[in-house]
């Protein structure tokens, strides 16, 4: 450093400054200083309370179930393949209306809760509404 | 052969062994997790402003605006008030296209020779479009990534994400930006590897941050794409981290932590190096004065009071031995007889006259004549 102490435009520079302060720190105070809880998705179905398993364990759920959903699709869709095995062996119908929301009937308590959270909106619902949300 | 690179490449790979090890033990995650990147904030935040506070004292001693363009002079000549602003609203658009656009290296020429000695200019446009890709998708990679750190997540940075990945294609869905990254990154590497000149002027020091960012975009895309990541978890982390709330996430793997580990040192680094240029930008002389030289006396702040010894001066000390050996002088010495004095009056100027009004007015009478 120079060894003057003299700040040339002193005025800018500081306010340059500190608009760089405000916005390297913005995630400090635009979350109060605190940790929003986070989200626990609820199960409500009917089957999920009469102990139904889910197809997978649920480690590999959470991260691959848009591409069961995927296949799930392609398969029923192209090949007019309706069952699903998995890993132990138990067949299920591969269907989201019939299978997952016997469990995961509200998608506002389920889906949304770590999908909002997360910011991932996938398009589907673009044109798949779900007949209980209020449009 | 510029082996520059070698040394940098094998930093970064130390390093990724480093994080990606030490995230199996859990000391090695406390620090991975948050001492090493709580530090990195620090040194970043103080080094930042350490560096531009630094540049801020560092007078400069002349008006030395790189231009483009014709310079504001006479009303009828036509003057480029962008390429060559005298005015600070013209400043601030031209550093704002400067920034933003990267203007001048759009202007990026190079040199050929043809047919053997035929010096040739040419346009070069591809380090532009490269750098342009590489900072942008940066930027805009960052500013998705602030989903990590805000809760409620901001409407914008859903329409950023939304425009991001508007060629809707995989799963989970492909964003553009975190390709372009890495594409471009890696385009910028080659450049300073296939192109002689670049290669033999680039040192470790330029490779090491393009390494860097490499091996972010890339275990980023390895999560997002491939590998998957609790999001959640990652969330409910990353937000602990920027409010101090610090605890370890469950279930996350070593690339998590390379990925983490990486960012801290590309932000620890940042102050120390090239990479400093996103604040030196701000502080250029040559991009943030005015280009007024000609109306406003640019006084070096470095200036101490100098003794001169003006002409008028010199000639008042030395009249009379000049008269004496019949040197031209301004002022002629007044002969004590005053009468005989009228031819020569003339041209000398008569002393009751203030000077500097008389001279000032000569100047616009010579422009008139030039018109
Ligand atoms: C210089 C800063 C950073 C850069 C350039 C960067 C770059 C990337 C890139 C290119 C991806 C691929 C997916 C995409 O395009 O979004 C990614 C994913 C990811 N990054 Fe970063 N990153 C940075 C900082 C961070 C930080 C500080 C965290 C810590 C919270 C983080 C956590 C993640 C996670 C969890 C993913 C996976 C996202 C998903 O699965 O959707 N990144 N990063």
């Amino acid at each position: 450093m120079p060894n003057n102490k003299k700040m040339y435009d002193k005025g800018k520079v500081v306010a340059g400054l500190i608009i760089f302060g405000v916005l390297i720190t913005f995630p400090l105070w635009y979350n109060h200083l605190k940790v929003a809880p986070a989200p626990e998705p609820k199960l409500v179905g009917k089957a999920a309370k009469a102990g139904q398993e889910c197809i997978e364990p649920k480690s590999f759920m959470k991260a691959e179930h848009m591409l069961v959903l995927d296949i799930w699709r392609d398969t029923v869709v192209r090949s007019a393949k309706r069952v699903y095995v998995n890993e132990s062996g138990k067949e299920f119908e591969m269907s989201l209306t019939n299978t997952c929301l016997d469990c995961h009937t509200e998608k506002a308590e389920f889906c949304d809760k770590c999908h909002n959270y997360a910011l991932v909106l996938p398009y589907c619902w673009d044109c798949h509404i779900d007949p209980k949300e209020k449009m | 052969m510029n082996i520059s690179y070698m040394y940098s490449l094998i930093a970064v790979m130390v390093l990724f062994l480093l994080a990606y090890l030490g995230a199996q033990v859990t000391v090695g995650k406390v620090f991975l997790g948050f001492i090493i990147p709580f530090l990195a904030a620090i040194t970043f935040i103080v080094g930042f402003i350490y560096r531009v506070v630094d540049w801020a004292r560092s007078p400069v001693p002349f008006c030395i605006p790189t231009t483009c363009g014709q310079q504001k002079s006479l009303p009828w000549i036509k003057s480029a008030p962008i390429e060559n602003p005298s005015t600070t609203g013209g400043v601030i658009v031209r550093m704002f296209l400067e920034i933003v656009f990267f203007r001048s290296l759009f202007r990026n020429t190079k040199q050929k020779l043809k047919e053997g000695d035929k010096l040739s200019y040419e346009w070069e446009i591809w380090l532009w479009v490269g750098a342009l890709a590489f900072h942008w998708a940066f930027f805009t990679v960052v500013f998705r990534h602030l989903r990590f750190f805000l809760e409620p997540v901001p409407a914008c940075i859903q329409i950023v994400e939304n425009l991001d990945g508007f060629l809707q294609i995989a799963l989970p869905g492909l964003l553009l930006s975190g390709v372009v990254l890495l594409a471009a990154v890696t385009f910028l590497f080659l450049r300073r590897i296939f192109i002689p000149q670049v290669r033999y002027i680039s040192l470790a020091s330029d490779f090491f941050p393009l390494f860097l960012i490499m091996g972010i975009a890339f275990t980023g895309i390895l999560m997002r794409y491939f590998t998957k990541v609790d999001i959640v978890g990652i969330k409910d982390f990353a937000m602990g981290l920027v409010t101090f709330h610090f605890h370890i996430p469950e279930g996350v793997g070593g690339l998590f932590y390379v990925h983490l580990f990486f960012v801290s040192i590309l932000l620890a680094y940042f102050p120390f190096s090239k990479l400093m240029h996103l604040g030196g930008i701000f502080m250029s002389p040559t991009r943030n004065l005015t280009t007024n030289s000609r109306v406003k006396r640019h006084i070096n702040p470095w200036n101490y009071p100098v003794k001169v010894h003006s002409y008028e001066a010199y000639e008042d000390e030395f009249r009379e031995k000049m008269v004496e050996v019949g040197l031209p002088v301004e002022k002629m010495i007044e002969p004590e007889p005053p009468k005989e004095d009228a031819p020569p009056e003339e041209e000398a100027e008569p002393p009751e006259e203030a000077e500097p009004p008389e001279k000032e007015a000569e100047l616009p009478e010579e422009s008139e004549e030039k018109e």
